[in-house]
């Protein structure tokens, strides 16, 4: 009883001080739209669960305020920002110019990895123009992965264009395929996890050179709310400072 | 051929869409397209002809077979086929270990037999409706003239048939050629396959698909040509007298 009546006075205080410095920022509400595994979803007893929360709700504590998530479904996201249903958007939202035209973005808080994933025994150490030489590799056509591999590997390596990455998990079961490339959690999902210890990855997470990864997700802002914008950017660099979102990032993006 | 490479250059020089790398890409699916419908035609064909006759036979362990194996190729879809075919042989035990996967590894062999098995199909009772609706004098004839079976069906039987089964082979090119499209679902950059890459890579379904449709009128106008000019020459007898 004790102590939560000094926490609440410490978070009060806390947030005093916030707001002393950010004269604009108060508790705000975030909207996000569910399922998106692993970034935003639900526990089975129904509680919103992921990597945006998380992250959300830490930067929210840094800076100290109340953050409350609202669901809504995607094609209205940014509508329901001008509406002022919610105040901010953090919902694996890619950060581009059409979107720079209607939000305010944070800075970028995660590019979202690829990674390359191989049968347990592979020879393939690191992947490189050498090492991939006449191998087979497996990409889901049109993809930002099918892009880097055809434009880095095209000419020395086949590459097979699924349709579906069911297919090509399919196909590297078969044998057919050497090596795919593939978003970081699917593949983590459909082959890592699903089929134990017969696929590994190799190499390290890919999430450079911008022109084929993007500039990765940002936190969404109404135009005006400059400092909020710049109060989340202050804590994320602060979160990754002192290791807290090392600590989340480790949590849904390890192996 | 530096200037023609330079006159091409020239004028794809404002064009973001159909450069020299994605042209290729459709040149290279042409080939690819050119070479698993001409190979699983022939194929097919030659099946066909001795599948078409024995399809006539009097011998129901002859006949049955060859009626289950039209029935099964005719009454799925090509595309389940193809599928159950180029995923489906993955799943015979060990496999991967025999000289077999070295051809069956990547997906041309199983489309290649896959489309050879549909075409067999089809250009079987395409040839038995024609052998049936052989004359019956024709026969008779042949019999009166003590031929023997094999020689009657050489020298009367398929000759007349094949003439009567032209216009409707000619049908069954064009269609194969338009099936094969399915290829690219088993990951073959086909024409079709190429147009799925230029569209996914820079969003422009109707240049990428409007540029293959393109490509397939001049290849079925090619067929077409070439089946008329076969018919011209082969069915001569059948004009009407001029003059």
């Amino acid at each position: 009883m004790k102590l939560n009546k000094l926490l609440s006075i410490g978070v009060l205080g806390a947030s005093m001080i916030a707001g002393v410095a950010n004269a604009e920022v108060r508790d705000i509400r975030i909207g996000v739209d569910v399922p998106y595994e692993p970034m935003e979803y639900r526990t089975p007893d129904g509680e919103l669960t992921g990597f945006d929360i998380e992250l959300g709700n830490a930067m929210c504590e840094e800076i100290g305020i109340q953050c409350e998530w609202v669901v809504q479904g995607w094609d209205g996201i940014i509508p329901g920002l001008q509406a002022r249903k919610y105040d901010a958007i953090m919902s694996s939202m890619t950060i581009n110019d059409q979107r720079r035209e209607q939000v305010l973005f944070s800075d970028p808080y995660i590019t979202p990895p690829s990674a390359w994933f191989a049968p347990t025994d592979t020879e393939i150490e690191t992947p490189s123009e050498e090492s991939l030489e006449d191998k087979t590799i497996g990409v889901q056509r049109g993809t930002l992965q099918d892009n880097y591999v055809t434009d880095l590997y095209g000419d020395v390596a086949d590459v097979n264009r699924y349709a579906t990455a069911d297919d090509m998990v399919l196909d590297m079961d078969s044998g057919r395929l050497d090596i795919v490339f593939l978003d970081f959690p699917i593949g983590k999902s459909t082959l890592l996890d699903s089929e134990a210890g017969d696929y590994t990855t190799v190499g390290e997470k890919i999430t450079e050179p911008k022109e084929y990864f993007g500039e990765g997700f940002g936190i969404a802002f109404r135009q005006r709310d400059e400092a909020l914008a710049k109060a989340f950017n202050e804590a994320l660099a602060t979160l990754k400072e002192n290791g807290t979102y090392a600590e989340i990032e480790a949590k849904y993006f390890s192996e | 051929m530096e200037s023609l490479m330079n006159w091409l250059q020239a004028q794809l020089a404002d064009n973001s869409i159909f450069t020299l790398q994605t042209l290729s890409y459709y040149g290279d699916g042409l080939v690819t397209t050119i070479q698993l419908v001409f190979l699983s035609l022939i194929i097919g064909l030659v099946l066909a002809v001795p599948l078409a006759i024995g399809r006539g036979s009097r011998h129901a362990w002859v006949r049955l077979p060859i009626f289950f194996y039209c029935y099964v190729f005719r009454g799925t879809p090509l595309l389940v086929q193809l599928y159950l075919i180029y995923y489906g042989v993955v799943f015979v035990e060990g496999i991967q270990d025999t000289w077999l996967w070295v051809i069956l590894e990547k997906p041309f062999v199983p489309a290649l037999v896959a489309f050879t098995l549909n075409t067999g199909a089809y250009t079987t009772e395409i040839f038995r409706g024609a052998i049936k609706s052989t004359p019956k004098g024709e026969i008779e004839a042949a019999r009166a003239y003590g031929m023997s079976w094999s020689l009657m069906l050489r020298r009367i039987v398929l000759p007349s048939a094949f003439r009567r089964a032209l216009p409707a082979y000619g049908n069954e090119v064009i269609f194969m050629l338009h099936a094969s499209a399915i290829a690219s679902v088993v990951t073959i950059m086909d024409l079709t396959g190429a147009a799925r890459f230029v569209y996914a890579r820079f969003y422009a379904p109707f240049d990428a698909f409007l540029f293959v449709a393109a490509i397939y009128l001049c290849l079925t106008f090619t067929i077409i040509y070439f089946f008329r000019h076969l018919e011209k020459r082969l069915l001569a007898h059948l004009k009407p007298a001029s003059g």
